[in-house]
């Protein structure tokens, strides 16, 4: 996704004259070509994230577009208060991207990890988080933060091409309806891709309606979901991120306030370091139970 | 207006808001009242100011009332229920706040990113920013003033409040003196120390500072008395915080009017 998201930005830096691109040191073998194409547009504001926000903030308040670059962790929990104060209290059109969602960086180690990104953000006044699961959504989550103007926060990973058999929606991507489903799956970011391949070859396929939910905070349950939980009745969320503030309890929370009958809701989620070990991304996906064999356990509960 | 009078003036509008509601942070806005005046009404055209200190609140308000930002009407709900006039300034309220301040440490960055945008656009505006000693403890007061020297931002123009006193102790003893002129200057700041509460003083070094066009951000380090004006809280810590008594805020007009013969 970092690579589609520079092309992307290098492809629009002529149409929107306003777009500042701020880095905080990071970019080596991927934001280059970048930095030629916006010229003095183009700011490495060092190892500075605070400050880097803050800067943002005055630049769009003077009438920029400001991407916030940096990888998630680092763009996100150290300068919170600055994305609170600076730029959501003020509305100001800055667009924070961090690279590596979840335990994208693996054995990097969990100061590199961001599993609570999406819960501490989109909490926020006027912010809007994108979390996309594949390339294609990806880019009408950029369309969509580039053109709306308000705080912004979009989450990276390692993005495959949307499935055949998915398409693209307002919320993000989801299967053909079908009436005769039996179970609702709903997924954030490029942990969906376990889910499919589960999924593949699998008897119980087309029983199940697949959703790729790329907006947060939800705010309306959108109606191909509710349809499908009105007939399902069985819910499996997915996310590599925590269930507190993330897709789980969002899901919850809208099938609670509209009284809707479910039969079985089981979550999949990040659960740190339960262990205390750590591994690559598929390592920690399978330590909390996001890999495909499990993922294909679970599904296979619900029949 | 003699610039005595309206010091007095404002002094005592910063007193007359604060004293019905039991605000506090008097010591805090009487420090910064006179360069306040020296910046904020002798602004240029497209220049913007931030009040990086947002503890002095009422100090911004005082002032915006009397330019008639603010109405003597909308000046009374300061610290009540349902006002836009919160101790620390709200966002998007008044054109002349544009950003909300409170937290310690936001109004560099947020300075520099102004100036910043300014030299991308070739604009000759000015970004000035006000900020207190103490909050020159803040990690982003150091990454934010290297921003400005890496960027070259000689249109940034960064007071420091410098009374003396932070909120729980003597400036040099919390963690030394984080804003002295040496280390900003040896960080690439051009730097000019003086007293803050002579406003003819501050008018004519503000020039000079911004007249030298030599790609240094320029720093005025304001050697303020905290309470300034009013005789029985000068240099005082605890009014920081504290709030007057009905005998204490007399004392405090008869102090006004001594000081400043209003």
């Amino acid at each position: 996704m970092r690579k589609h998201f520079s092309t992307y930005i290098e492809n629009i830096a002529d149409k929107y004259d306003d777009i500042v691109f701020v880095t905080g040191d990071l970019g080596y073998n991927a934001l280059e070509t970048v930095a030629a194409k916006l010229g003095s547009r183009f700011i490495n504001a060092g190892v500075a994230e605070q400050n880097m926000i803050g800067v943002a903030a005055g630049l769009a308040s003077q009438g920029y577009r400001v991407i916030c670059y940096s990888i998630a962790p680092f763009v996100v929990y150290r300068c919170l208060e600055q994305i609170r104060n600076d730029v959501c209290f003020h509305n100001l059109p800055v667009y924070i991207v961090g690279n590596g969602g979840g335990y994208h960086y693996g054995v990097l180690g969990s100061s590199h990890h961001a599993l609570e990104d999406i819960a501490t953000l989109s909490g926020l006044p006027n912010m809007h988080c994108y979390a996309p699961a594949f390339v294609e959504d990806m880019n009408t989550c950029l369309d969509d933060m580039i053109a709306a103007g308000r705080p912004a926060y979009m989450r990276l990973g390692i993005g495959k091409n949307l499935p055949g058999d998915m398409s693209l929606t307002s919320f993000g991507a989801a299967t053909v309806p079908n009436s005769n489903a039996r179970l609702t799956v709903i997924a954030q970011c490029p942990v969906i891709n376990n889910a499919l391949a589960a999924l593949k070859d699998n008897p119980n396929k087309p029983y199940i309606d697949v959703f790729a939910v790329n907006k947060m905070p939800l705010v309306e349950l959108p109606a191909a979901i509710a349809d499908s939980i009105k007939t399902t009745k069985n819910i499996l969320v997915i996310e590599e991120h925590i269930a507190i503030g993330g897709l789980a309890s969002a899901v919850s929370l809208a099938v609670h306030e509209r009284s809707m009958a479910v039969n079985k809701f089981t979550s999949l989620r990040a659960e740190g370091y339960p262990n205390g070990l750590y591994g690559n991304q598929a390592y920690h996906q399978q330590v909390c139970g996001l890999d495909e064999g499990n993922i294909l356990k679970v599904i296979n509960s619900y029949f | 207006m003699e610039h005595s009078q309206l010091q007095g003036k404002l002094r005592k509008k910063i007193l007359d808001i604060n004293y019905p509601v039991g605000g506090g942070h008097l010591g805090c806005a009487l420090s910064c009242i006179d360069i306040m005046i020296s910046i904020v009404l002798h602004k240029a055209a497209g220049d913007t100011f931030i009040l990086s200190k947002g503890h002095a609140g009422s100090a911004m308000y005082a002032l915006l009332n009397e330019t008639g930002e603010i109405t003597d009407e909308v000046l009374k709900t300061f610290y009540k229920n349902a006002t836009t006039l919160s101790a620390h300034p709200a966002a998007l309220k008044y054109p002349s706040i544009p950003f909300a301040t409170g937290s310690l440490g936001h109004g560099l960055p947020l300075a520099a990113g102004i100036a910043k945008a300014n030299k991308l656009k070739a604009n000759t505006a000015t970004s000035y920013v006000l900020m207190s000693d103490g909050e020159t403890n803040e990690g982003t007061s150091w990454e934010g003033a290297h921003f400005a020297v890496a960027n070259k931002l000689d249109n940034l123009f960064v007071i420091i409040d410098k009374n003396g006193l932070q909120g729980f102790g003597n400036l040099t003893d919390v963690l030394g003196d984080t804003a002295s002129a040496k280390v900003w200057e040896a960080m690439g700041f051009d730097v000019v120390e003086a007293d803050g509460h002579d406003i003819p003083n501050i008018l004519a070094l503000k020039n000079e500072l911004l007249n030298r066009k030599n790609g240094k951000p320029k720093l005025f380090i304001a050697n303020t008395v905290k309470g300034k004006g009013i005789a029985y809280m000068e240099n005082k810590l605890e009014w920081h915080y504290l709030s007057m008594n009905e005998a204490q805020y007399n004392e405090a007009l008869k102090s006004i009017e001594t000081t400043y013969g209003i």
